[in-house]
């Protein structure tokens, strides 16, 4: 084993990574604000991906006006799922909202068979973004230095946002302390609002990236995505925005290194292995990397 | 004097249960006979799992993870020796083993059973959404060693051309004691012990409930009813793939146990035939009318108005009057 090939196997982790930490950093505002699991949170990313299908292949518009276009529908479409589905419910049992994102995501995923139908289809970003580069004997694709990139980009502005700006501050208190945030004038329903529509505009981002990066996508392609992403959010810790981003990147580097360095037979338990993982965590340190103490209870 | 109201109703039930389904038999043709063994496998699925998720508060995902291991264990054992060698790569005792059904199921529901324990074990010390996480995993990684372990379950293409042993004369039989044994743990001081974990676990220690035993003696139960239902489905649908036990499966047992009301077993029981009834009726339609997906999504807004509007579900915790003079809880 070379070491040019560890080197393209890291790459291809980071690259991964990237996609499970922006999807993991929109699961871990939703549970650091309303202490909800969003199931529904990976089917943003399958919305993201056919909105490009939609603009860049069949309007054929030019890519950056894509991505933002796809940024924005996507915060759109986080809203309304917690004004539709999750904001009647408020106070509720945990475990309330919980099925209720379960039934959120089903509905979003046959929603998607009925207009799309489950066939896979193909994806293909424009020329200059398939562009091989080699440096070093690593070799990727330029839209894999665009989703790096972007990503980082995307990341930074979100932790500054939380922050420096008065928004974030708001969003702070609210996971703080939801009631007593309420108590000082925080209007809690726009706060929780613009969770909803910053973490969703991310899964809608990743969903781009994730239809570049591996050509095909159908309408139930958010499903295990999201759930291991949800797995990045909690080996980070739960709750934590530079903790998701950290899941994701250990995520999609353990993931890529088990499948790339042990024996080929072991890569079709690659969703063994994170859900293992997954159990593993949760039962050692349910905290996390670097989540705070979880409250005990339902 | 209540109680013997009581058996009198349960006994009259019953009976009227053995004449519908002697009716039935006699009556109506194959197609609406398999569905109605679908619907008593659903009873048995939406009331076992009421044990773990609604007396208990156990948010459990993991039911089909369990039913998986019940259909294969039963479906390998029932299986003619002449063509289990065609197939599959057993150890000898195994490979020349050809049970009948109802031991075999019984063995598929105890490994079922077994297997919740070592899970229940270290993963019950979680709880509420981690709980139903760690469960949803546990579900995956089951699905993905049924896939990969060819030797014993030939992966993906699983095993058909089982016998088509399951009829209503082995489903509703299930069907009374799942029901039977569910009522006797609801009632007695084992059920209010679990009923009084969901409501506040740590008032349920202080009065010395024993929290850790009674979780995972809840998981086991339904555990094991789940793997005797999978079982009955792989002999009634004459095959068994990994993809069979899905997280939608888990999702429509969910349903039925929250919209029958989390803990009522009547409850359970008459949202399972609901739910199974509504997607035999939306099968047909989906497929004349080219319209896949329409009854998940009924099915996902209808739970969602529930969870909104009647959170404690149709019954609540409660069973109906004439069942239970007793107590009404």
């Amino acid at each position: 084993m070379s070491g040019e090939y560890i080197a393209q196997q890291i790459v291809n982790g980071l690259i991964l990574g990237s996609m499970y930490a922006l999807v993991a950093i929109g699961f871990s505002m939703i549970y650091g604000i309303i202490r909800l699991i969003n199931f529904a949170h990976g089917d943003v990313v399958m919305i993201g991906a056919f909105l490009t299908l939609g603009l860049l292949q069949v309007a054929g518009a030019p890519f950056l006006i894509v991505a933002l276009v796809v940024l924005i529908a996507s915060a759109i479409v986080g809203i309304l799922i917690e004004k539709g589905a999750f904001r009647p419910m408020r106070g509720a049992p945990q475990v309330t909202g919980f099925i209720a994102s379960l039934a959120v995501s089903i509905m979003l995923q046959n929603l998607g068979i009925l207009v799309l139908t489950a066939q896979p289809r193909n994806f293909t970003f424009p020329d200059y973004l398939q562009k091989v580069i080699n440096m070093g004997g690593v070799s990727f694709r330029a839209v894999d230095v665009v989703i790096m990139l972007s990503a980082l980009t995307l990341m930074c502005a979100l932790i500054l946002l939380v922050n420096k700006t008065k928004l974030g501050m708001a969003m702070r208190a609210t996971a703080e302390n939801i009631d007593v945030a309420r108590l000082m004038g925080i209007n809690i329903n726009r706060t929780i609002m613009a969770t909803f529509a910053m973490g969703s505009a991310l899964a809608g981002i990743a969903g781009l990236m994730w239809g570049g990066k591996f050509g095909q996508i159908d309408p139930l392609l958010g499903f295990v995505p999201g759930l291991k992403s949800f797995v990045a959010a909690v080996i980070g810790g739960v709750g934590s925005i530079p903790g998701a981003i950290l899941g994701g990147y250990v995520l999609g580097l353990s993931e890529v290194l088990f499948v790339g360095l042990l024996p080929p037979i072991y890569s079709a338990f690659r969703d063994a292995f994170v859900f293992s993982t997954l159990i593993l965590i949760l039962l050692i340190m349910p905290n996390g990397i670097l989540g705070k103490p979880m409250e005990e209870g339902t | 004097m209540n109680q013997n109201r009581n058996r009198l109703v349960f006994l009259a039930l019953i009976l009227l249960g053995i004449g519908f389904v002697a009716l039935v038999r006699s009556t109506v043709n194959e197609y609406i006979l398999s569905i109605i063994n679908f619907v008593g496998i659903y009873i048995i699925l939406a009331v076992s799992l009421n044990i773990t998720n609604g007396f208990t508060g156990l948010f459990s995902l993991g039911h089909p993870g369990f039913m998986a291991i019940g259909g294969y264990v039963t479906a390998i054992l029932t299986f003619p020796v002449s063509r289990k060698s065609m197939f599959l790569e057993l150890p000898q005792w195994l490979a020349n083993l050809e049970m009948p059904f109802f031991p075999a199921s019984i063995i598929g529901g105890v490994c079922a059973a077994m297997m919740a324990l070592v899970v229940g074990l270290p993963v019950l010390r979680l709880r509420g959404h981690y709980l139903a996480v760690a469960t949803l995993g546990f579900l995956i990684i089951v699905q993905v060693l049924i896939t990969n372990w060819d030797s014993v379950t030939r992966g993906p293409l699983g095993l058909n051309g089982l016998p088509a042993i399951t009829n209503l004369w082995y489903v509703y039989p299930w069907v009374v004691v799942t029901v039977y044994v569910a009522w006797k743990i609801k009632f007695s001081s084992y059920g209010r012990s679990m009923l009084s974990i969901r409501e506040d676990d740590m008032a349920a220690q202080c009065l010395g409930v024993n929290l850790f035993r009674t979780r995972v003696a809840a998981l086991v139960i339904g555990a094991f009813f789940a793997g005797i239902a999978g079982g009955l489905w792989a002999h009634l649908v004459t095959a068994i793939t990994p993809t069979s036990f899905s997280l939608i499966l888990a999702f429509y047992i969910v349903v039925m146990v929250v919209v029958g009301g989390a803990g009522s077993i009547t409850g359970a029981f008459i949202a399972a035939i609901i739910f199974s009834v509504l997607t035999e009726i939306f099968r047909p339609l989906e497929e004349n009318l080219d319209v896949y997906g329409v009854g998940e999504i009924f099915t996902a807004a209808i739970l969602i108005l529930i969870l909104i509007y009647r959170p404690q579900g149709l019954f609540g915790s409660r069973e109906p009057g004439f069942l239970s003079t007793r107590d009404r809880y």
